[in-house]
């Protein structure tokens, strides 16, 4: 209770020290460039998470006491890249940051009896398949490089897919908890392969058809393997059944190789991750210049602020969207292997606390939804970080809390304050059943 | 579930161990090979981010130096070749677009100041930048201006002066030359002159057939090997029928037995042929590895533009084993093609009593504040032929100068060791076809008895002798560098 505040409290302190040491290093590279006004940005920052801590310690006393601070580490680490890249973006960045802890206290007083979720579950999925195809809506739909992926109403624009994988994960997590037993016992063997029964398998043949639709109308291949990698995470947990995820695999790769052959937009980003060296000066461009920014990296980085974004000279990029998509081989380039190392292991600690508060959480639904916001969180770190190394045909998804980007600050808060709802309430309950226990001890004695 | 969850952690740990050993495999493992890639400009970026050092003639006469553009972000360093054509071979240039070559190309680390990843980590922590290096190098800037208008008064062809005692280069001049200041501007031009070629440092990348100053490794291989000495003679008809085709003296003049120093003072054919065919051609590839020919040679350039020297059979080099015509080779004909380079230093190696020092171009390295971080310490490449073997070789060369076909090369007051060569080039095709056509060499040191310089001067697609075109270049050269000292 008061102990898990306090470790939180401490907990701040190295992001307070980073976040300071980070921009001061980019304030002395350049300050020429930079106004002394832009250090206030750092101190603004801080200000705003001292504040969230004591809301939470307000609200949400029993929450587990790491995932902010590890949050606010990441978020920390993304502002000075973007503060390094262009200081204005970095206050735009900071507004959003204000913006989406605004949202997460929302959630966290509104949402205290987050079972309410489960009633309106459909409602919940309708909103998160309306949310996909918005970008695809005359009128509010943007393209970007081909995908679709942003909505625009009058001078608001968001990436919707960000909102859209909480819905959709809110749902599954319902519809599973509901489901899972028949899923397991209704499963027949054929031909040696657990089969799930016919009469349920509909709602998961949609989330399938929902991938394969994103895949060529919104011809998002990132969200596309997010979402659906989160899915069978989901069905995997709540049936234990590795036969459906095999099944599930089997037809994801099934549909994605049949429009990759022949969707275009597919087809050519499948293309450059197979042969960059095609058309580096065109197509692979992006990917190369991620790459080669990441060999100029080394070990230890060229240090803050060092890296080479445009062309001296020009404005023609040498890192193409370096604030969103390729934020991770800046990070490479200026603080080196150890640094990126650094930042993938607080990915890891984030989806181990996620997948702990699943672990402590009492029922179905908690544990669902806990396993599945973490499994989407890490599975998105996974796509773009896979992504610009070359592991997955490179994608426009955002580093969760690092890349520039509103929706997806704004939406991953929302993801933070749900679990941390869940962690309040399953460390509450284990708390209450340790304290009742020991109170039995005393009187028998 | 929680079995479930367990097991999704462990694949999410899995993943993310995939992103750290593909991060490590870019960033590191295979780092070195990305900042080869020709799409990958970020290297010469960041180094045009950089005061790419100085680099000087021997007096101090600047080749080439960065000069500032922009500020801030913007700022980056520009290369200036303040002499123009005089040094763009075998200096070379560097541009981010155009990339770079020779000299430039070579000593790029020192220049640009590079140091492991430890150490600029280290200087990053005490905020210092990085910065390069001054490089002096041994070039003789006058000498290296009369060697080029020399050139230029003539026809294409190279010069190279090396110090015997110490491989230093002192001269390395090309003709056609060309400017380095306008490579950002003209590169695909002159690529496109096939005919001028005036990227290729003739120096080490022309391969010309050598004519008679080849002689001087078969004389070399000859005596070291004791097949013959000073004083032996071999009787020297005007012809010879050699694998069924003849072979002839100037004028088909009949010599006679006649030894080493008249032989070569003449440059009789028919002699040499015949000590070809006796030390035969295992032996001459023996003493021709010793001299530096089927290697690269060791200079201080990129080794893609030093041409190795040697008997070819198309692209391929032939050696011992090989079926070769020793008696032409012996006389600097068959598929035998050399550089002007390597012919400077089969004189160098003559001259420093039989001992090949390896050439370098650069002298010291020093740093911006002015301390000498480096300087060259002369290694020696091969002990070609013993020093007595060397001593005979000198006097049958000074012949030459004194009283043979190399009168032309004398220097009043010094006495001087050479050798002329002028091989026949018809219908070369480069030359423009005419059946005129000649090869013309000189090679030589000077003074004879403690040489101070080796040169070896050649003159493509001219109707003049050797003798007549080359050693007038010999000359002048080696007068420029004997007279600073």
């Amino acid at each position: 209770m008061r102990s898990a505040r306090n470790r939180e409290l401490i907990a701040l302190v190295p992001v307070a020290l980073l976040l300071s040491a980070g921009f001061a290093a980019v304030f002395a590279q350049e300050e020429a460039r930079l106004g002394n006004l832009s250090l206030v940005y750092g101190a603004y920052f801080l200000a705003v998470c001292l504040a969230t801590h004591v809301y939470l310690r307000l609200r949400l006393p029993n929450a587990d006491p790491y995932l902010f601070p590890l949050v606010a580490l990441l978020t920390t680490f993304g502002l000075v890249m973007v503060y390094r890249l262009d200081p204005d973006l970095a206050r735009d960045q900071a507004n959003w940051f204000v913006l989406g802890l605004l949202l997460f206290a929302l959630t966290i007083h509104f949402l205290r009896d987050y079972d309410v979720l489960e009633r309106y579950r459909y409602t919940i999925a309708g909103i998160g398949l309306l949310l996909l195809l918005a970008p695809r809506l005359p009128g509010i739909g943007q393209q970007v490089n081909g995908a679709y992926l942003g909505v625009k109403i009058g001078p608001l624009a968001f990436q919707p897919a960000e909102f859209s994988k909480i819905c959709i994960v809110v749902f599954l997590a319902s519809y599973l908890r509901e489901h899972r037993e028949v899923l397991i016992v209704g499963a027949r063997r054929v031909l040696g392969v657990t089969l799930p029964p016919l009469k349920h398998l509909g709602p998961l043949l949609v989330v399938w058809g929902a991938s394969m639709f994103m895949l060529v109308f919104i011809r998002d291949l990132g969200s596309s393997l997010m979402f659906f990698a989160a899915f069978l995470a989901l069905l995997y947990v709540a049936t234990g059944r590795f036969s459906f995820v095999a099944i599930g695999m089997g037809m994801f790769l099934l549909g994605a190789w049949f429009f990759a052959s022949t969707v275009p937009h597919v087809h050519d980003r499948i293309q450059v991750w197979l042969d960059p060296y095609q058309d580096p000066t065109a197509s692979g461009y992006q990917i190369l210049q991620s790459i080669f920014a990441q060999a100029d990296g080394g070990l230890f980085g060229k240090g803050f602020g060092q890296a080479l974004i445009t062309i001296p000279g020009t404005d023609t990029p040498l890192l193409p969207a370096a604030q969103t998509d390729t934020i991770y081989s800046l990070i490479v380039n200026e603080v080196g292997l150890f640094g990126a190392c650094a930042v993938i292991l607080t990915y890891l600690l984030i989806s181990a606390r996620g997948f702990k508060i699943a672990l402590l959480a009492d029922d179905g639904f908690s544990k669902l939804l806990a396993t599945g916001l973490t499994a989407v969180f890490a599975i998105q770190a996974f796509v773009i970080i896979g992504g610009v190394t070359r592991v997955i045909p490179l994608t426009g998804v955002t580093l969760p809390f690092v890349s520039y980007g509103g929706s997806s600050i704004v939406a991953n808060f929302v993801l933070l304050a749900l679990l941390l709802l869940i962690s309040d309430r399953a460390r509450r309950e284990t708390r209450g059943a340790q304290s009742r226990a020991g109170g039995l001890a005393l009187e028998g004695s | 579930m929680n079995r479930q969850i367990v097991k999704l952690f462990g694949l999410i740990v899995v993943l993310f161990a995939v992103l750290v050993g593909f991060t490590s495999y870019w960033s590191v493992f295979e780092a070195e090979a990305l900042k080869e890639k020709s799409a990958n400009k970020r290297p010469l970026l960041e180094q045009q981010q950089i005061e790419r050092g100085r680099i000087l003639a021997d007096d101090g006469t600047v080749i080439a130096r960065s000069v500032a553009k922009g500020r801030g972000a913007n700022l980056r360093y520009v290369r200036r070749y303040p002499e123009g054509a005089l040094f763009g071979h075998p200096i070379g240039y560097s541009f981010v677009r155009e990339g770079d070559s020779e000299f430039e190309q070579f000593h790029n680390d020192e220049l640009v100041g590079e140091e492991s990843e430890f150490v600029s980590l280290l200087d990053e922590l005490r905020g210092q930048t990085q910065e390069g290096n001054d490089i002096v190098t041994s070039i003789d800037a006058e000498a290296q201006r009369i060697a080029l208008a020399d050139l230029e008064a003539v026809g294409f062809g190279a010069v190279v002066a090396i110090e015997p005692s110490s491989g230093r280069v002192r001269v390395m001049a090309s003709n056609p030359p060309y400017d380095p200041n306008r490579v950002p501007f003209e590169l695909a031009e002159l690529n496109r002159n096939t005919f001028e070629t005036p990227l290729v440092n003739r120096a080490t990348q022309g391969l010309y057939p050598p004519g008679s100053t080849f002689k001087v490794v078969t004389a070399a291989a000859g005596l070291d090997s004791g097949t013959i000495s000073p004083d032996s003679t071999i009787v020297a008809p005007g012809t010879l029928d050699v694998q069924g085709q003849p072979l002839a003296n100037d004028f088909n003049q009949d010599f006679g037995a006649i030894g080493l120093d008249t032989a070569l003072t003449n440059s009789v054919n028919t002699w040499f042929a015949q000590l070809g065919e006796d030390v035969g051609s295992d032996t001459l590839f023996e003493y021709m590895d010793r001299f530096g020919f089927g290697s690269t040679p060791a200079i201080d350039l990129p080794d893609d533009q030093v041409y190795r020297s040697g008997v070819y059979e198309g692209s391929d080099l032939l050696g011992r084993g090989d079926a070769v015509d020793a008696a032409r080779i012996a006389i600097g004909q068959e598929r035998l093609l050399v550089t002007p380079l390597q012919m400077a230093e089969v004189a160098a190696a003559v001259a420093n009593g039989g001992s090949l020092m390896k050439p370098q171009i650069w002298s010291r390295v020093v740093d911006p504040d002015g301390r000498v971080t480096e300087s060259l310490d002369p290694s020696r490449y091969s002990q070609a032929i013993d020093e007595e073997t060397a001593a005979e070789l000198t006097t049958a060369m000074e012949g030459v100068v004194r009283e043979g076909t190399g009168t032309n090369a004398a220097i009043p007051g010094v006495a001087v060791a050479g050798k002329t060569g002028t091989a026949e080039t018809p219908f070369n095709e480069s030359c423009g076809g005419g059946s005129e056509e000649n090869q013309a060499w000189f090679i030589g040191f000077a003074p004879a008895d403690d040489p101070e310089i080796a040169i070896a001067a050649t003159v493509e697609c001219t109707t003049a002798f050797g003798g007549d075109i080359a050693a007038p270049i010999f000359r002048d050269v080696a007068e420029a560098l004997l007279g600073g000292d």
